[in-house]
């Protein structure tokens, strides 16, 4: 719970926006949500579309995909795998606005996606086969797998065909969705704290930027999710957020990854080059 | 059994650019109009913050665009094979409900190039009939530049937007696009405050010889109050532009713009979750459209003057599902509906990452705010020796990208993992893109059906598109990729990808252009055009086919300016003309 006092401080706010709104000529806007705010707490962790053994495999194959490492935290911590299991129940998620009629017949390779099953489909199909397949492999399933077997079988995803899905299309799905889970607001269930948006130095809801567009000057803010937007954070006259500098102790890189052998094959020294064709 | 309503003046199918402009001209005349909209209705009280900034809401589960699950297309590169629906959105997502594509847009609001409109003859006189490939079906406007030059601008300043004018009757000026038209006058806002990236490429491409200028942009300047006294606020440059409402209305949209002027009248109605299925003919005249609504019921509104103003798909679909017109057959080379399909595969494109200390802050932006050069664009320059006809638009982007959909890394690092991360983490802030738009060809092969086996929600077969690069597209990409990548070099770019038309278009890539044209192609032939040069249909004289579906091919540029410029160039022929005398206007 937020105290009182606060809470009628953010009231102020809200209605002091309110007020000015009226007077900016020529600037309609739509009407900021100013219901009042309430403290919903920790939302529980829990999976609602995972069984233990699936969840146990997200939860494996996200701490690799996207690691806690001397950057910080990683899709784990982010609570990416929560962010999945909402996506298999909802609407989206559940691929329910996705053309599913059929037939399924042959295709040629540049029809896209034409697989009878739905992402949970997917998810559910994919996750056995991969754990059968470190079963017959390796003798365990993937979850206990040390981290540079988990890798490997992650590499290998790409390129072998699994029962019923293909290896590169759970892959591809899977690891689609752990970035979204990591970039996302955290109102959809994952980047948890911004961890995803902090480390790349994103601000979340956006300020004002009519006068710092144009700048080549670092924009470090501390960022803003939706609900902080409507809970804490002090907004203009059109209620966008007024960005406050970010707090220490972010980690981000300093200076330029070390290219990797392949980015060297270019004749031109000055330049990394790759043509591709779509 | 459908429920006969009261007959009205005029019914527009679709309320997005076309059918709002329509609908407000007709309306401020005196008719009474209804405009029908098959997705639902959202206005500025809708757009509130702060759900507008919420990326995985627009850009992930593209929330103002169109399901599959309703209705979709079936795609085939060529007509030997069996089409298979595009079930999930793949090369380009389609918007629904109204304002359609005129309210997901970017706003960049160009006009077609004076040779746009006669690229056949042009290209004929300059390097002979052999330069167009054998089996190009392009063909020239019926209209030129110059005629349509008062309905752009009329368009222009009903969107307010923001731009340096290179050429105003004649003069060329200084920072605006000294191979344009000319216009009557200049843009009515100036241009948008330079992104850092802009600079870079204006000062790399001024260096190269080019002559960068601002891409003509419907984010507002300043604030702006439009002819019909309609205002619409600055731009904030937040970034959350294309795909996204703008919560301070400063994104020209049929909703900020255009419908507060036709609702004003007294004579306009719009009803949305009003999907047409049919248009009813009898003779050379349409009688009624038939509807369904959200509960599934059937209504048939009888009009005057129907007018197709729904997305280039629904036009063509609308026409093959009413039998109004011929189709097009291939095979036999007869027929005109659904004929010179074409789009934008977005190409080349050219993503870059710098080392040094360039700071490109992606997140801040406006969906127009782009820099571009036409120096290759059409015939502005020399095509002998190169073996293909046309060019590109190409410019450098600062439309605003959160981390969602932009994770720009340099060519060959690992796409998961500690590699990526620290790539991502590095150069998500050191990154920018170079994109062209490319002159597409229209080719006998490339065209739109009715599919024979999937259906749409509503039980209605599916439009099938049967579609492929042709050789002049590949040519024309190659050639381009190749000046993408030069302009990148001289912006001093650490690392760039470079990116061209493949060997086949795949269904399954992301292209993300989803500028659509063709189908029913507007020429001076009625065997071979399915509407005249007012967008009149050959066939019935009381319907108007009006989007970019009326493009015989598609042009460097983006459709919505011409489209807008089209729907007042009609609005002006029925009111000028038509309705004193209804019968064909050609």
């Amino acid at each position: 719970m937020i105290d009182r006092r606060e809470f009628l401080a953010v009231l102020a706010t809200a209605v002091a926006a309110l007020g000015t709104r009226e007077a900016i000529a020529g600037s309609p806007h739509a009407q900021r949500d100013v219901l009042p705010v309430a403290d919903l707490g920790s939302l529980q962790k829990a999976y609602t579309f995972f069984n233990p053994t699936e969840a146990e495999f997200i939860e494996a194959a996200i701490a690799r995909l996207i690691p806690n490492d001397d950057l910080g935290q990683g899709a784990l911590e982010a609570d990416v795998s929560y962010f999945i299991d909402r996506l298999m129940t909802s609407e989206y998620g559940s691929g329910a606005r996705f053309y599913n009629q059929g037939p399924f017949g042959d295709t040629t390779r540049y029809q896209g996606y034409q697989l009878p099953l739905t992402p949970p489909e997917v998810y559910r199909a994919g996750i056995a086969a991969t754990n059968r397949y470190c079963e017959e492999k390796h003798g365990k399933r993937f979850a206990q797998l040390d981290a540079g077997a988990q890798d490997e079988v992650l590499n290998a995803l790409q390129s072998i065909g699994l029962e019923k899905v293909p290896g590169a299309t759970f892959f591809g799905q899977l690891l689609s969705d752990t970035k979204d889970g990591f970039f996302s607001d955290p109102v959809y269930g994952g980047n948890r704290d911004m961890i995803g948006w902090k480390l790349v130095g994103f601000p979340g809801v956006a300020a004002n930027y009519a006068t710092t567009i144009g700048k080549n000057e670092p924009y470090d803010v501390a960022p803003v999710d939706l609900g902080a937007l409507r809970a804490r954070v002090p907004v203009d006259e059109h209620g966008h957020p007024i960005h406050q500098n970010a707090a220490a102790g972010v980690i981000r890189p300093t200076t330029a990854p070390v290219p990797s052998p392949s980015d060297r094959q270019t004749a031109d020294a000055a330049h990394t080059k790759t043509t591709f064709f779509v | 059994m459908a429920t006969r309503l009261k007959p009205v003046d005029v019914v527009t199918v679709g309320v997005g650019w076309a059918g709002s402009i329509l609908g407000k001209e007709l309306a401020q005349a005196g008719l009474k109009v209804v405009g029908l909209e098959r997705g639902d209705n959202r206005t500025q009280a809708d757009f509130a913050l702060p759900q507008t900034h919420d990326q995985y809401k627009y850009d992930r589960q593209l929330e103002l665009f169109e399901q599959t699950s309703r209705s979709t297309l079936t795609f085939r590169n060529d007509y030997r094979e069996v089409a298979r629906p595009m079930r999930r959105h793949g090369p380009f997502p389609w918007g629904q409900g109204v304002g359609g594509a005129g309210f997901h847009w970017a706003g960049w609001t160009w006009r077609h190039h004076p040779w746009d409109f006669k690229t056949k003859k042009m290209t004929t006189e300059r390097y002979g009939a052999n330069a167009i490939p054998a089996d190009a079906t392009i063909q020239d406007w019926p209209m030129t530049y110059e005629e349509l030059e008062p309905s752009y601008d009329k368009f222009e300043y009903t969107c307010g937007i923001s731009g340096t004018a290179g050429n105003i009757q004649g003069t060329i000026r200084p920072g605006g696009n000294p191979f344009e038209g000319a216009r009557t006058r200049d843009f009515p806002n100036p241009p948008l405050t330079r992104s850092y990236v802009e600079t870079l490429f204006t000062k790399a491409a001024t260096d190269l010889g080019y002559h960068p200028f601002p891409v003509p942009a419907a984010q507002m300047s300043r604030p702006y109050t439009n002819p019909d006294g309609i205002t619409m606020g600055a731009c904030l440059y937040c970034g959350y532009c294309m795909n996204y409402p703008c919560e301070v209305a400063a994104k020209a949209t049929p909703q900020t713009a255009v419908l507060p002027a036709a609702f004003k009248t007294g004579n306009y109605e719009l009803r949305s979750h009003a999907a047409v299925q049919r248009i009813n003919v009898s003779g050379n005249r349409a009688t009624s459209v038939t509807y369904v609504d959200a509960h599934g019921r059937e209504f048939e509104q009888p009009a005057d003057i129907i007018l197709l103003t729904a997305f280039t798909w629904s036009n063509t679909h609308l026409l093959l599902l009413s039998g109004l017109g011929k189709p097009y057959d291939p095979a036999k080379g007869t027929g005109v509906v659904g004929k010179n399909y074409a789009w934008h595969a977005g190409l080349p494109y050219v993503p870059m990452q710098f080392d040094k200390e360039v700071i490109t802050n992606p997140f801040m932006g406006a969906g127009a705010l782009c820099t571009s050069i036409a120096d290759l664009q059409g015939d502005n320059f020399d095509h002998a020796g190169l073996g293909f006809v046309g060019g590109a638009i190409i410019q450098i982007l600062a439309m605003g990208w959160g981390p969602l959909t932009f994770q720009p890394t340099p060519p060959g690092t690992p796409t998961w993992g500690s590699a990526w991360k620290k790539s991502v983490a590095y150069y998500y802030n050191r990154s920018a893109q170079i994109v062209g738009l490319h002159d597409h060809l229209s080719y006998r092969g490339n065209y739109l059906s009715l599919d024979p086996t999937y259906r749409d929600y509503w039980g209605n077969p599916l439009l099938r598109l049967t579609y492929d690069f042709g050789p002049n597209e590949r040519k024309l990409s190659q050639y381009l990729t190749g000046i993408g990548e030069k302009v990148a070099r001289a912006m001093g770019a650490s690392h760039y990808g470079s990116y061209g038309l493949g060997e086949h278009f795949d269904a399954g890539v992301p292209y993300g252009i989803i500028h659509q044209v063709g189908g029913a192609m507007t020429g001076s032939d009625p065997t071979k055009s399915v509407v005249n040069r007012y967008l009149q249909s050959w066939d019935a004289h009381n319907v108007f086919v009006v989007g970019a579906s009326a493009f015989p091919q598609i042009s460097s540029f983006n459709p919505t300016g011409t489209v807008g410029a089209l729907a007042y160039w009609t609005a002006g022929a029925i009111k000028d003309r038509y309705l004193r005398k209804p019968g064909p206007l050609v």
